[in-house]
């Protein structure tokens, strides 16, 4: 592989990362709220308001079945106003972030209705106001699930940032198609696909190791 | 130490004329969890409420600290109705109130320390104060070596002293314990009775408890309330409780705990017809002074009869010895009747439940 090549797959691996690091970033700060509210809002919850929940449970459905690749397509109007431009890899940082809002608020949700309803009860009978459960109860509780869930969330935005290349966004599924497909350079091919198995592993490995560490429910 | 029925004092909880219904849309479906429960608990006291599972003693105590709402009636605690407050004075109100629980409802991601500062934190205590609050508790319940250690780090009975401890950890006047010992082993069990006892004693904390079981009544309660199917069905002192059961639902309770109810091998014998050769089978129950006396021995004198005892035993209910045997006499109706009416003396009961060959 030349020189040349070489410096693009290191740039295109950047790339990848920022996308999916920015995008993971946005993603969380607003799909963790969406998250809480989706499991706590329910008629006889902390925070009732069941329209709301079953509306918001509606758009968060509608995003996640949309195909990534036509939300894509669909939210140019909204990417060019937000990041001032509808191509490269800083306009592909919004489509991912919309597509992961509704994806950790999901998985987060799942993850505090994990926690035991009898510690809300407890906290609930030690004075507690609906704010503090979430706060000293269920987030802490529900800490390790939510960051394999983030984990989990990670793994599939980086599958997804392969696809912004059709509205030229960088990183390495561009690069794979662009190169290793279109030029027809298998060895390109490879390397992406290399890159990616070895990034998924990283981050993989890394939220469990987090996960482990935060579980205090198994020490013997 | 004087008996809670002998004390005048005003009653910290006050039952008055509650009930609660859980609505469905099916009028037939409605679930009547209390009907019209009256209950006072005397300031200082243990009391404690045995029902079956279903019979509403969960929906009870969670009554007192406004978990749960009364369809109608009041609950008062502390001169104050906890029936009339909002969100915000409930909160309020459950700060003088602790609560332990069968599965210990402990955080799983915070040491034995920290759970018992979540009350603290949760009241805004400064955090400087905090550890001045939690660590004599540790003490208290005999955890100071485990302060750092996580729940699935620590016995079934040392989470329920971390329980405890938290419940504590707000200077409450009232515990209310949720079939606490249900989940423990019955060594674990009488520990964890024992240090509720002293905290009783020492801190002068009203305790009101429910549970299945009989046995924890006995070790652990002044008085009773015996609940079914949502309705008080007998109250009084223990020993009252224990020594004159007048409902069905209490006799076998105490039966379960006195030896009263019939053991199954004898059970399977007994008929109601007496055949010849056949022996009368006597349930005795010796209650308070009656329990001292040589019953048996002076039957066998001044009677000449044989006495077999089948089944027995003597227990000790609020410092007062509980006896019950099971024995098996001669048969001839002239016999019996006198045998019948030596062993009344006293306080004892005597019940003929049949014959056996």
């Amino acid at each position: 592989m030349s020189p040349e090549i070489l410096q693009l797959v290191v740039w295109s691996t950047v790339d990848t990362m920022v996308m999916v690091g920015v995008s993971s970033l946005f993603g969380t700060l607003l799909g963790l709220p969406l998250g809480i509210f989706l499991a706590t809002s329910r008629a006889n919850e902390l925070f009732p308001a069941p329209a709301a929940n079953r509306i918001l449970g509606l758009i968060v459905n509608a995003t996640r079945s949309t195909p990534f690749i036509i939300l894509v397509v669909a939210i140019v109007p909204l990417t060019r106003l937000i990041a001032g431009t509808s191509i490269g890899t800083r306009a592909a940082v919004v489509p991912l972030t919309i597509a992961a809002i509704p994806f950790i608020a999901r998985v987060i949700e799942a993850a505090i209705r994990e926690v035991d309803q009898g510690l809300v009860e407890a906290a609930r009978a030690f004075g507690a106001s609906p704010l503090q459960i979430v706060q000293k109860v269920l987030l802490p509780e529900a800490m390790p699930a939510v960051t394999l869930a983030l984990t989990l969330t990670v793994v599939s935005l980086l599958g997804y940032s392969a696809m912004v290349g059709a509205v030229g966004g960088g990183g390495l599924g561009d690069l794979g198609i662009r190169y290793g497909y279109q030029r027809f350079m298998p060895e390109v091919m490879a390397t992406v696909v290399l890159v990616l198995i070895a990034l998924v592993q990283g981050v993989q490995t890394l939220g469990e190791a987090i996960a482990r560490w935060l579980d205090k429910r198994t020490r013997n | 130490m004087p008996r809670p029925s002998d004390v005048q004092s005003r009653p910290i909880i006050a039952f008055a004329n509650v009930s609660k219904v859980y609505p469905s849309r099916k009028e037939s479906a409605q679930v009547v969890a209390l009907d019209d429960i009256f209950l006072e608990v005397p300031e200082g006291a243990i009391v404690g409420v045995i029902g079956k599972s279903g019979a509403g003693k969960s929906t009870l105590i969670r009554l007192i600290n406004g978990l749960e709402r009364p369809s109608s009636g009041h609950v008062l605690v502390n001169g104050t109705d906890v029936t009339g407050l909002d969100e915000r004075g409930l909160r309020q109100a459950r700060r003088s109130i602790g609560m332990i629980f069968q599965h210990f409802n402990l955080l799983s991601s915070r040491t034995a320390f920290e759970n018992i500062a979540l009350p603290l934190e949760i009241a805004g205590v400064a955090k400087s104060e905090i550890a001045g609050v939690v660590e004599p508790l540790l003490a208290m319940v005999g955890l100071s070596d485990k302060r750092d250690r996580y729940p699935a780090e620590l016995s079934g009975g040392q989470k329920q002293r971390v329980g405890i401890a938290r419940a504590l950890a707000t200077r409450p006047k009232v515990l209310l314990s949720d079939e606490a010992t249900s989940a423990l082993d019955p060594e674990t069990t009488d520990q964890i009775l024992s240090l509720l006892k002293t905290i009783n004693a020492e801190l002068k904390l009203t305790i009101v408890f429910i549970t299945h079981e009989m046995s924890v009544v006995k070790k652990l309660a002044d008085r009773v309330a015996v609940l079914e199917s949502g309705r008080i069905v007998e109250q009084g002192t223990t020993y009252e409780i224990f020594a004159h059961p007048c409902h069905e639902t209490t006799r076998r309770f105490v039966g379960s705990v006195t030896g009263g109810n019939v053991p199954e091998w004898l059970a399977a014998k007994l008929r109601p017809q007496r055949r010849d050769g056949d022996s009368a089978v006597l349930h005795v129950a010796f209650v308070g002074g009656g329990a001292d006396q040589p019953v048996l021995s002076r039957l066998a004198r001044t009677l000449g009869v044989d006495v077999n005892i089948l089944h027995g035993q003597v227990e000790t209910i609020a410092d007062h010895p509980f006896g019950s045997l099971f024995i098996s006499v001669s048969a001839e109706p002239e016999t019996l009747r006198g045998i019948i009416a030596e062993l009344r003396a006293g306080q004892n009961s005597v019940e003929h439940l049949g014959y056996v060959s």
